[in-house]
């Protein structure tokens, strides 16, 4: 009985609350009923047969896999100069479950030590205990356009290739930090040369396992041997791409939350994805133009 | 008391070569910062140090500049405290950087014009040289070796070099102070006061040093002129540290008053977090109410003596407390607990290797001085130049 009053009194509160936003909405009525078209259309396609049904109209041809259509476009891209490519990400996070298969995936391919992480996946609670939804926000380099962090770096280590990846020259790094600071989304992490065995009796195999970020063979040898001591990113695995392969974290996505692509090929994936309304950047306020777009 | 310094120096300097020893062999696995606060002690003490140099040097520029008469014996007690603490600044930082024996690289491939670091090192580079100069020019003028018109010429150089030496003492510390301050994605440092609360904070900090010196080591304390000479140190020290709170109350104010999270995140936990007492205690109360209580009504040297020991010690305090709490603020929500790791963490202390490392360097400024002073008798009455 209590239940369905309470019940009652929320339909009751909902429904006067919706009413005094119908009275507002005709006041404000060409402006809000765009706005409200355009956000119900949205709603519309976030059904899940809907969305499939739009992901599959990417495809075309004789696709069946959106990632084997993504690896052609990737390929596609490849055929052209350096500087006429312009990769990016998108993370849908409608799909994201939150399972960090990528975070893991990401540290494996590049032999990261403990405490360097190239795509954590922020975990957002929302609502209060027992009646809480989660957001889960995976988050790599954002391979802004502008990136502040290769400004501030006092030698020229850190740079914006030509297809616009933010890298690190190991060899030249002299490990200031200055770049992490600079960072908006604290991105950039220090190797401080730690292994995972630290403690334990002997030092184990995977410890001294080689990153081949860059094209090249990083050992791990000595406490002064790059990437030791220097700073660490995201590369959107560039060693991969450059071999037409796609990042490791997208691979692995077992959701299928990963797109990435030519935002200079009107024909990828990645560029119909984006071109969409449901898109939006981490703090597009800094003006840093983030590569990495987040579809909801 | 000569042989309590000398064990107390000892003890220091032993700690501290294990410290050092404990930073070669380990590179950064000992440190406590890590990839969120990613700076700390040795950064804190770089920016401290390098303080105190451009402090000295600008006092130092009260003679060589402004012939101002009453500085012409100290003159070049401050250019050698000015040249000692630059090199415990480069020392500092020398210790934070990922890989030490790259350093070369900030002369040879220099991000000009676009990293503030890359300028605050050429422009420090060139007050280093300057600076070793400027100390020769003094040294040789007063050696008395040359004829009236070499001396001439030579107090002509030195005159033409510490004039130059202003600007670039001011334009390299207003640079540390823009190195923080040109840092768009960290609200607490992004401020336009922020280069000259660095400068100020130099004359605070510079002239205390300075004048701690003066009135411990000067040898006749029983003199007019050392009495007279502490007076006004006392005055200069006095009115910088008033004019430093000042700026750290209009910085603070601002900051707080509006209280947007993400610009006043790192002002609380500097404030109210788990190291408020190195705000209330340790600056506050230690560097400023008590030495201002103490110059505004004390006139003995022994009194002067403490109070700017005090401002001294305790501005590290100030310079850690602009590192730090800038560091440790989210600047993603969510971040902190996205993927654990001690070196993912917003908190910082410092280990017991940063420490010693910290202790060496002080060990090293502080022997090297004493050195100085026992070969060149900077702390000597009859030891004048005629400006």
């Amino acid at each position: 009985m209590d239940n369905n009053n309470k019940d009652n009194n929320d339909r009751r509160n909902f429904l006067s609350k919706l009413g005094s936003a119908v009275v507002a909405g005709a006041l404000l009525s060409p402006v809000v009923s765009t706005a409200s078209d355009l956000l119900m259309n949205n709603e519309e396609s976030v059904e899940i047969k809907d969305f499939k049904g739009s992901v599959e109209s990417f495809l075309g041809g004789d696709y069946t896999n959106i990632k084997l259509k993504m690896q052609d476009d990737l390929r596609r891209a490849l055929k052209k100069p350096m500087k006429e490519r312009k990769w990016a990400m998108a993370i849908d996070l409608r799909k994201c479950i939150g399972c960090n298969a990528c975070t893991v995936a990401c540290i494996s391919e590049n032999a990261l030590p403990p405490g360097v992480v190239y795509r954590p996946v922020i975990k957002e609670e929302i609502g209060m205990y027992p009646n809480v939804s989660k957001r889960n926000l995976p988050k790599p380099c954002m391979q802004c356009e502008e990136p502040p962090c290769t400004e501030v770096c006092p030698v020229t280590a850190t740079y914006k290739r030509e297809d616009g990846i933010v890298v690190i020259d190991y060899e030249a790094c002299i490990g200031c930090r200055y770049c992490m600071t600079a960072c908006p989304y604290e991105h950039r992490m220090f190797d401080f040369g730690e292994k995972y065995s630290d403690g334990l009796p002997a030092v184990a195999a995977y410890d001294n396992r080689p990153s081949f970020e860059y094209d090249k063979e990083w050992d791990r040898k000595d406490k002064d041997s790059s990437p030791i001591g220097n700073v660490r990113k995201c590369t959107f695995c560039t060693h991969r791409l450059d071999q037409g392969m796609l990042p490791q974290c997208l691979t692995t996505c077992i959701g299928g939350a990963n797109y990435f692509g030519d935002l200079n090929d009107p024909d990828s994936v990645m560029s119909k994805l984006v071109s969409k309304l449901n898109v939006y950047r981490l703090k597009e306020e800094m003006g840093t133009e983030p590569k990495v777009f987040y579809l909801t | 008391m000569k042989k309590l310094f000398y064990i107390l120096w000892g003890v220091a300097f032993i700690l501290g070569s294990i410290g050092v020893a404990q930073r070669f062999m380990y590179g950064h696995e000992l440190a406590n910062y890590g990839s969120r606060v990613v700076w700390g002690l040795w950064v804190a003490m770089y920016i401290y140090f390098i303080g105190l140099s451009a402090g000295a040097f600008l006092l130092s520029s009260l003679v060589y500049v402004f012939k101002i008469k009453m500085f012409e014996k100290v003159g070049k007690l401050a250019l050698i405290t000015a040249l000692v603490t630059l090199l415990c600044a480069l020392l500092s930082i020398w210790f934070d950087l990922g890989h030490m024996w790259r350093a070369y690289e900030v002369i040879t491939r220099p991000n000009l014009p676009h990293s503030m670091m890359a300028w605050m090192i050429w422009l420090y580079s060139a007050y280093f040289l300057l600076l070793i100069f400027e100390t020769i020019y003094a040294f040789r003028i007063e050696s008395g070796k040359d004829d009236e018109a070499t001396k001439k010429k030579l107090e002509k150089r030195l005159r033409i070099l510490a004039t130059i030496g202003i600007p670039l003492a001011i334009a390299f510390h207003g640079g540390v102070g823009a190195l923080f301050g040109v840092v768009a994605a960290n609200p607490m440092w992004h401020s336009a006061l922020t280069p000259i609360f660095f400068l100020v904070g130099a004359v605070a900090s510079g002239s205390a040093l300075f004048t701690l010196i003066f009135a411990f080591f000067w040898e006749n304390k029983n003199s007019e002129y050392y009495h007279n000479m502490l007076k006004m140190l006392a005055k200069i020290v006095l009115v910088s540290v008033l004019f430093d709170l000042l700026l750290e109350w209009a910085e603070l104010s601002i900051a707080l008053w509006m209280g947007t999270p993400e610009h006043t995140q790192g002002y609380r936990q500097m404030l109210f977090g788990n190291y408020w007492f190195v705000f209330w205690i340790f600056h506050l109360l230690f560097g400023v109410v008590i030495p201002v209580w103490i110059l505004a009504i004390k006139k003995n040297g022994l009194a002067i003596g403490w109070a700017s020991f005090l401002v001294v010690f305790t501005f590290i305090g100030v310079r850690l407390n602009i590192v730090v709490p800038g560091l440790v603020a989210e600047k993603v929500h969510g971040q902190a607990l996205a993927y654990i790791h001690p070196r993912l963490a917003y908190s910082y202390f410092p280990s017991m290797m940063e420490w010693l490392v910290g202790i060496f360097i002080v060990a090293f400024g502080i022997g090297l001085f004493y050195l100085g002073n026992r070969y060149f008798k900077l702390t000597k009455d009859t030891n004048s130049i005629k400006a």
